[in-house]
């Protein structure tokens, strides 16, 4: 089951760049949020404080309040015991380039030392039929590597592979973005069955898929949080003049 | 005219292909020529005749050349590949990453001979004697900058993405760097190994002083061993023309053998590898 996400006061900072300035959100459980703004404006940054791989990058720093359901992530818990609860979809399609398809999906549950094989063949399967990928590879599944798939195969692999750990929130940088037009409907239809599961953060340049796949809708400009509200909100009456121009494509 | 250029620039590839490969080919018929006819059955299982004998061949040479460079792959491969992944992944950017890197291009540089009077000095005149030890240190450690700086380039050449999907599973970074990373890269790390590994094979210099050569059956690490290439050497400063025949034989050996060691890596490392995987 999803989690709510909860930001209070979210400021980051790459070197002496301030990308994120004062964020303040609350992401409700079992949905799917739409972020939305013009290249730079802070909202990749924004979901990697999610699961902090922000910090990741040595000159990266965070202040602020992430809760993630009743943990609060800063705080309470070590980052590998984050992301393992809070799942990542990367913009561009990144398996395991020496791993079969099997290994990448197991991959997570591997590396942490899990090693029953029963139950990584069923975790494994379910993993891929719940990212609409099983009856395209499940013959090939130890035989082909993860590289080998087309890329739009590719990126559902690695919702699979983020699936597998069995996450309560499912963040997706721009997931279709490098993807042709059918494997992108794909992936939305996708995300419209994951949201019974998990809480989906989605970030993206297209303001079409954030209004078909998102109840909600945050607006990014230069760090700021500009406007959260309903999808419908935004994109038919946003309340703020900076938000109808970006969606009306006066600029960004 | 562009056509003209088009072909020029074929012609001028396929000319430095022919002149990559035609040395080998020329070395290798060179050798099959002056060597081949001394190779029988006793080149493979006698050790050298006496001066004066007839026959004789170069078993405790092949022999000793096979523990000197199990010694030095022992010692050169885990801390050239350790040293490799240090300098990547776990130390960049800092002062002691320059420094190691810095010198491994020092070591790179040193003479081979140098390596082996290096030896002599550390460990054959402390123990008072030489031995199949102190040539395998001399050839290991010869192979460690060759090993840590392939490791290096191979595992930044891994990209970012990669990694960055592994820490997103939750996996401690440790973990990734070993089973993600690495074995990204391991195609590369291991043409470094086998690279430094047909280099310090054929070497001499550094074994004159160290392991010194042994006309006997010797599988004592703590005593003198032969070498191929040092009964080459011996065999070929010899006056006698059935020692310059033998020595060619044992020139042809040594090629053949490193062709078939490094193929013998290739292939068993390539068993396993997946469809499409790059």
């Amino acid at each position: 089951m999803g989690v709510g996400i909860e930001v209070v006061s979210l400021n980051a900072w790459y070197g002496t760049n301030h990308t994120l300035q004062d964020i303040h959100l609350n992401m409700p459980a079992n949905h799917a949020t739409a972020l939305i703004g013009p290249s730079g404006c802070g909202k990749s940054t924004f979901v990697r404080c999610l699961n902090r791989m922000h910090e990741t990058n040595p000159i990266a720093r965070v202040t602020g309040t992430v809760r993630i359901g009743d943990l609060d992530i800063y705080k309470d818990a070590k980052p590998v015991e984050i992301r393992r609860r809070v799942g990542m979809v990367f913009q561009r399609p990144n398996p395991f380039p020496t791993m079969s398809i099997y290994d990448n999906v197991a991959a997570g549950l591997k590396l942490n030392g899990y090693s029953n094989r029963r139950a990584l063949d069923e975790i494994v399967e379910r993993s891929l039929k719940n990212s609409a990928l099983w009856d395209e590879v499940k013959d090939d599944l130890k035989k082909k590597s993860g590289a080998s798939l087309s890329g739009g195969q590719q990126q559902r692999l690695c919702i699979a592979r983020a699936l597998a750990v069995d996450p309560e929130v499912l963040l997706m940088d721009e997931p279709a973005s490098a993807l042709d037009p059918v494997s992108t409907s794909k992936i939305e239809d996708l995300i419209f069955q994951l949201k019974s599961q998990y809480t989906i953060v989605i970030v993206t340049h297209n303001m079409q898929q954030a209004a078909r796949v998102a109840e909600k809708t945050g607006f990014f400009l230069n760090g700021r949080m500009v406007e959260f509200d309903s999808t419908h909100k935004i994109f038919t009456n946003p309340s703020d003049k900076r938000t109808e121009d970006y969606i009306t494509g006066r600029f960004g | 005219m562009r056509a003209l250029t088009d072909g020029a620039a074929s012609a001028l590839a396929v000319l430095s292909t022919v002149l990559v490969v035609a040395p080998l080919v020329a070395i290798f018929i060179y050798l099959v020529y002056k060597g081949g006819s001394s190779l029988n059955w006793a080149f493979f299982t006698k050790n050298p005749a006496p001066v004066g004998e007839e026959g004789g061949g170069m078993a405790n040479a092949i022999l000793g050349s096979g523990i000197l460079l199990a010694i030095a792959s022992l010692i050169g491969v885990p801390i050239g590949i350790g040293g490799g992944i240090f300098l990547a992944e776990f130390g960049r950017g800092t002062k002691l990453a320059g420094a190691v890197r810095f010198t491994a291009d020092v070591l790179n540089g040193v003479p081979s001979i140098v390596m082996g009077l290096a030896a002599y000095a550390l460990i054959v005149v402390p123990l008072g004697h030489f031995s199949a030890f102190a040539g395998g240190v001399a050839l290991g450690i010869m192979m460690i900058p060759t090993v840590c700086r392939t490791t290096e380039e191979m595992l930044l050449m891994v990209p970012h993405s990669v990694r960055e999907a592994a820490l997103a599973l939750g996996v401690p970074n440790w973990r990734s760097v070993l089973s993600i990373t690495v074995k990204t890269a391991s195609p590369g790390i291991i043409t470094g190994c086998m690279l430094a590994f047909a280099r310090v094979a054929g070497e001499t210099a550094p074994l004159i002083f160290t392991a010194l050569g042994n006309s006997n059956w010797s599988t004592d690490l703590n005593g003198p061993i032969s070498a191929l290439p040092l009964q080459i050497y011996v065999y070929a400063l010899s006056p006698y023309d059935e020692w310059h025949r033998l020595a060619w034989a044992g020139a042809l050996v040594l090629i053949v053998l490193i062709v078939l060691a490094v193929s013998l890596v290739r292939f068993v490392t390539s068993r396993g590898v997946l469809k499409g995987a790059s």
